[in-house]
Formats: C-alpha cells, structure tokens, sequence
C-alpha cells in the first residue's frame, strides 16, 4: 500500500535517484504505544523538505529515524524500511555511529557544549579522524564557521565557551558543528524556535545557502517558515502523513482537507 | 470580596509555612550551636598544658657519650625537679613533690639528648609538662578549697607547687602535643597525632579502593546495563547496603578480613577496606545521580554528531559530572572519617603510643581514639576527649566545606 502511494504521488518523470532517502511503511512504536503509522515519505537531494503538522503528530519522531537518534531511546520501536542512497539504514551491516556522521542533526533547542567555539566545532573531526594535523583542524572549524555564517562574529574569541553566545548564535554554532563532520544530510528539529525574527532570518538565509552543498529536512510549527525556506513539505496528522509536496502546491492547492484546515489555521 | 479573603487566607498559610521552617532551621542551628559550645566549655583546657622550667644537670656521671640512650634520666630528672624545692629533705617527701612533674618528663629529656648529645655534661632548662592533677590544679578544675582527702593532690603538693609558681616557672603554652604526641597512659602526654594518622591510612585506603569501583559501577549502571530485572536487583541492593548498619560492616570486616583471609588487626588497611565497602554504595548512589542530573540534550548533540556511547560517556557525560561525583566521595570520606563501630570490630581502638608508619601498622583512628580517651578515668582525659572531638569537627567541616566549594567553582551553568 506504501508504495502503491509513493508510485501515486510521485510523477513517473521523477527518477528514483533523486530521493536522498526514503522511508517506506515506516511504524514506530514508544512502548505500547505508536507514535507513526504507515509513513512513506521520500526526502530529495539538495532540496529543503520541511514536516509541519499539529504538535505531537510525530514530526520529531519521523525525523529522529532518519538518524537512528530513537536507538538512543529504550521503548522506542522503528519498523520499516528507511533508505540512504539505496541502501538501509536499519540494516545490521549499518553501523549507526557512522550514519549519523553521514545524517547530522541539530535540535530545537541550542545544545553547544560546555567548551570552548573552537572545541564545539573541532569535536566531530576529532572523533571521526578528519584532520591528520592541528592545521587541517584549524581549516576544517574555520570554514564550518564561514558556511554556517558565524565566523565573522566569533574570530576573536574561538577560545570563549559556546555558551557565552547568543541564542541565535549558538544555533549557528550547532550548524558549524553539524557541518564540520562533513554530512550528506542535515536535519532540523525546530532550529527556530527559540530564537527572534532577526535570528530567525539569519538561520533562514542559512538554510538556502546549504542547500547547494546538503541535503536538509527541517521540522517547523511556521507555516510561514515552511513556505520561505522548503522546496517540498509533508503534512502530519496524529502519526499519519496526510499529504506531501512541491511546497507552493501544498500551499495553494491542498488536496486533504486536513491540510486545507491546518494551513488556514482551523487547528494545530 | 471572596477573592480577598481568599488571598488573605493564602497570605496566611504562606506565613505560617515560613515561621516553620524558619523555626525548624533554628532549632537545627541551635542544637549544633549548644554541641560546639559545650564540647568548647569541656574541651578548650585541653588546648593548652601546664608546664615548668626546669635546669637539668645532664651530668656525664649519669649518661654515657657512648650510649646516650642509656642513661639514668629518672634520677637525672627527679634530681633537676627537686633541687627547685631544696627545702624538702625527706624521703617520703621528695617522693611526694616527685609527683608533680610529669613521669614522662624523663623521655623527654632522653630524647633531646639522643637527638643532641653535645648536651651531655652541661646544664640545660627544660620547659617539661606536669602531671595531670597539677595541670587541673593549675586549671583550676581541681579546686583547692576542699578537704584534703577528696582531691587528688594533697596540702603539700599544692604547697610545693605555688612555691615553683610564685618563682615564675609556671607556664601555660598552647598544647602542640595534643597534634603531634601520639597516644600516652599519661593525659598531659596523650595526644592524637597516632589518630590522625590512623585515620589518614585508612581513608586513603578507602579512597583508592571505593572511588574507581564506585565510579565505574555507577557509570555502568546508569549509562551502559541494559534494563533488566538483573539491574533492578542490583540497585535495590545497593540502596538497602547503603543502609545497612556500620557495625555490621565491621563484622565482615572481622570475620572475612581478619579471620578468613589474616590480614593484620588494628591496621588502617583492614579499617580502610572495611570503610570502603561501607561508602561504596554512598558512592554508586550519587554518582548515577550526578550522570542523570547531566542535560539530555548534551547526550543528544554528541550522539547527533556520531559519537559512540563510550565517547558521549568519556567526553561528555562523565566530565560534567565530576563535580557532583566529588562532592559525593568526600561526603561519604567524611562519614566514613566518623565512623567508629566498625573500626572497633577489627581492633583499632587498641593502645599504641606511637604515630603508625604505613597502612599495615597498628593504629587508632580519631573515633576510636575518642573512643578510647571518653573510657579512661584520669581527669586529663576528659577535656582531651572533648578537645579531640573538636579536631574530628574540625576535619569533617573542612572535608564538607571542600565538598561544597568544589561544587561551587566546577558545576556548569547550563
Ligand atoms: N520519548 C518518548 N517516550 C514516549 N512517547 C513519546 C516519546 N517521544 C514522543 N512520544 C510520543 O510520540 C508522539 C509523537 O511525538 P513527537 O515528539 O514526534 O511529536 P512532534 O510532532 O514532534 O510534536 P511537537 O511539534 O510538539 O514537537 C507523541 O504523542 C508523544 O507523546
Ligand atoms: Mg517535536
């Protein structure tokens, strides 16, 4: 049924190989109970997908499967496939530490760690054996810096703590540090939503930029945010995936009435 | 008008929740205040000793160069003591003014001339301590106005020693001995040097031993044992052990340690192995504490970069811990620093006059030395046992207070 849906929504023109990943009857299950139904989503390379949908519908927890993060929970149950490049990455033969090396993630809430800008950046090179010498170290943080736009601000203080940021700057941060590991993808759980417009901007502005180089899902409460920044939304509802698109098309023409009801604002 | 009476009624409770707990945090204040302050009444006596200038002739007639070691320093002593009451000619009576000085004055002497025997042959003044019921005497806890026969010095003695006193020999320096003697039969010699460094062995021992076993069973625990009914057993074991009473820690200590394996009795490596077993679940229990009070959202930023477990435990979790890990282990020394029923069982409350070298020589710890000194019935004693328990309060508001500035300089302002 899953695929007879992938197959129905997709246009034939659309090559497989252009979904980055892709997640087929995926289920999960937090202990008795579950949290995603039956979701078959594709998410395409270099483009911005963003899930919205009413709080609790399981945006975080689709998006922390792409990851593997619900490993890291004990009652959390995934069943189904989900695919990066083709291949599974439920698959034993996958080694989950390595795969989220490959699938970065950064969270709703700034989580820089207790240590200095420098080191934030430097730990994902460090762990993964990057950089063979403390100049490629230092090339590998300033350029994760640039890209995520914060450089600028912090050249003279790379050895000040990443809690003495900002909220705004602290989650550019958390993107140079997502970025330094070199990922395919990139996922946001709600990078916004702690932060003001202007930084809200920024982070925005940001997302484009990284399209060219990474693929990237983000999770969004805006309707607006969804709008200015993805190039294909899914909209969830109670675990399920009601409907996904071309982002302008969701917008102006929703086939579901959930979602006509979500966008216009009825709920949610 | 409902909505203010309503309030008033919530202003009222809030008061009355406030006067309580004020009061309760007053009478816990005040207890401790009325501890400090009467061990403080019984035990400042103790902090300094009465002592007496004496010339000693260290005649080479009585000592040999060869072997200064040997020499008669009781006649030497007695000799030096009684010529500062060259009116007493009598036997009886010379023996009786003998008793002023204390007995140890001797060993005293007899070191200072080992350590430097150019002495010999000339005369030296000692400041040499007096024996206990004079140190009283001059404290005034032995009071002069009673019969002769209820009090321990008699009408002479008394004589004799306002006699020495009124020549100005009579001193009252602070007490160095109370820190650097070991344990003595004689009050005015006893001090807790032996105590303190039985204690010190001992919570080394317990230290090396609990820490690392405390610190990786916890982080196992918390952060690695899958949830089973196997770890279920096991913390509720762990919590009941860190209820189980100390004495009974002691009895292990007793049959295992020193029964079954032979280990040596009254050794600090016997009382440290035993503490160690008695904080071990002090240990484990705010350890897994502090490795839960870390932010998820720490574990999650380093798993989302692609740490492994042991890098986000190693890197992460366990260094942001530290603090809170620290503070627990001193907390539990301190207890264990308290300590004393399990310190009796394996026999370090035995009588050792000198300060222990290692954690296999005998020793006393200062609970048991406490112990010890509340059980002897020399008057000296008595501000000595109050005086050593201001030392081990002393200790324990240190060790606390290090517990809690630790906490303050390295806990992380999330
Ligand atoms: N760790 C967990 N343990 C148990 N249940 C969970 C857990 N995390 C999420 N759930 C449940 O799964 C469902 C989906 O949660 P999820 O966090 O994915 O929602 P969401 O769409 O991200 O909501 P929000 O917009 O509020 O972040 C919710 O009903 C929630 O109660
Ligand atoms: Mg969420």
């Amino acid at each position: 049924m899953a695929m007879a849906q992938v197959a129905v929504e997709m246009p034939e023109v659309e090559p497989e190989e252009t979904f980055k990943m892709l997640g087929r009857g995926v289920n999960v299950h937090y202990g008795d109970k579950q949290a995603l139904f039956d979701v078959s989503l594709a998410i395409r390379a270099n483009q911005v997908t963003s899930l919205i949908g009413p709080s609790g519908c399981g945006k975080s927890t689709f998006i922390r499967c792409l990851n593997r993060m619900n490993d890291v929970i004990e009652i959390c149950r995934v069943a189904g496939d989900i695919t990066l490049d083709g291949r599974d990455i439920y698959s034993p033969k996958i080694d989950a530490v390595e795969l989220r090396a490959r699938v970065g993630m950064v969270f709703q809430k700034a989580n820089p760690f207790p240590k200095s800008i420098f080191d934030n950046v430097a730990y994902g090179p460090r762990i993964h054996g990057l950089a063979s010498n403390k100049t490629d170290l230092e090339a590998i943080v300033v350029q994760s810096l640039s890209q995520a736009g914060l450089f600028e601000e912090v050249k003279d203080r790379l050895h000040a703590p990443g809690t003495s940021l900002s909220g705004g700057q602290q989650q550019r941060l958390c993107i140079a540090r997502a970025i330094a590991v070199t990922p395919e993808v990139i996922l946001m759980d709600e990078p916004c939503s702690a932060l003001d417009p202007i930084a809200t901007a920024r982070i925005e502005e940001l997302i484009d930029e990284l399209r060219k180089d990474y693929t990237i899902v983000i999770v969004t409460h805006s309707m607006q945010q969804a709008a200015r920044v993805s190039q294909y939304t899914a909209f969830f509802h109670l675990g399920v995936l009601v409907e996904e698109g071309e982002t302008e098309f969701m917008f102006t023409t929703p086939r579901d009435q959930r979602t006509q009801d979500y966008i216009t604002g009825r709920f949610g | 008008m409902a909505a203010k009476r309503h309030s008033r009624r919530r202003h009222a409770r809030e008061r009355y929740l406030r006067i309580v707990g004020l009061s309760a945090v007053a009478a816990a204040l005040g207890m401790l205040g009325l501890l400090v302050v009467s061990l403080t009444f019984l035990g400042h006596s103790a902090f300094v000793q009465t002592m007496v200038d004496v010339p000693i002739n260290l005649s080479e007639e009585l000592i040999d160069r060869g072997e200064p070691a040997k020499g008669n320093y009781r006649k030497i002593v007695t000799e030096g003591f009684l010529n500062l009451l060259p009116e007493i000619q009598a036997r009886g009576e010379r023996r009786e003014a003998g008793k002023i000085l204390s007995p140890g004055a001797r060993w005293i002497i007899k070191a200072a001339v080992v350590a430097n025997p150019n002495l010999i042959g000339t005369t030296h003044t000692f400041t040499l301590p007096l024996a206990d019921p004079f140190d009283q005497l001059h404290k005034g806890v032995i009071p002069r106005d009673v019969p002769q026969d209820q009090r321990r010095v008699s009408d002479n003695q008394i004589a004799w020693f306002d006699h020495i006193a009124a020549s100005g020999r009579i001193s009252s320096p602070f007490n160095w001995g109370l820190f650097f003697n070991a344990d003595s039969r004689f009050p005015e010699l006893a001090g807790l040097a032996g105590a303190i460094a039985g204690s010190f062995y001992a919570l080394l021992v317990c230290f090396v031993i609990s820490f690392p076993v405390g610190i990786a069973a916890a982080v196992y625990l918390e952060e690695f044992a899958p949830r089973s009914r196997w770890t279920d057993l096991i913390e509720v074991n762990i919590n009941n052990l860190a209820a189980v009473p100390s004495v009974v820690f002691g009895l292990l200590g007793l049959a295992l340690l020193l029964n079954f394996l032979g280990m040596p009795r009254s050794a600090p490596l016997v009382g440290g192995i035993t503490l160690a077993l008695m904080t071990l679940p002090t240990i484990i229990i705010t350890t897994r504490a502090s490795l839960t009070a870390v932010p998820p959202s720490i574990r999650e930023a380093a798993y989302g970069i692609g740490a492994s477990r042991h890098q986000v435990v190693l890197h992460h979790v366990l260094p942001l811990a530290l603090p809170g890990i620290l503070t627990g282990a001193i907390i539990g020394l301190a207890r264990a620093l308290g300590e004393t029923a399990p310190l009796l069982l394996i026999g370090m409350n035995a009588f050792i006059t000198s300060a222990s070298g290692g954690i296999t020589d005998p020793a006393t710890a200062l609970p048991t030395q406490i112990f010890i000194w509340a059980d002897s019935p020399e008057r000296g004693f008595l501000a000595r046992t109050s005086a050593a328990i201001l030392v081990l309060l002393g200790f324990l508001v240190t060790m606390n207070g290090l517990a809690v500035y630790l906490r303050r300089r390295f806990e992380w302002q999330w």
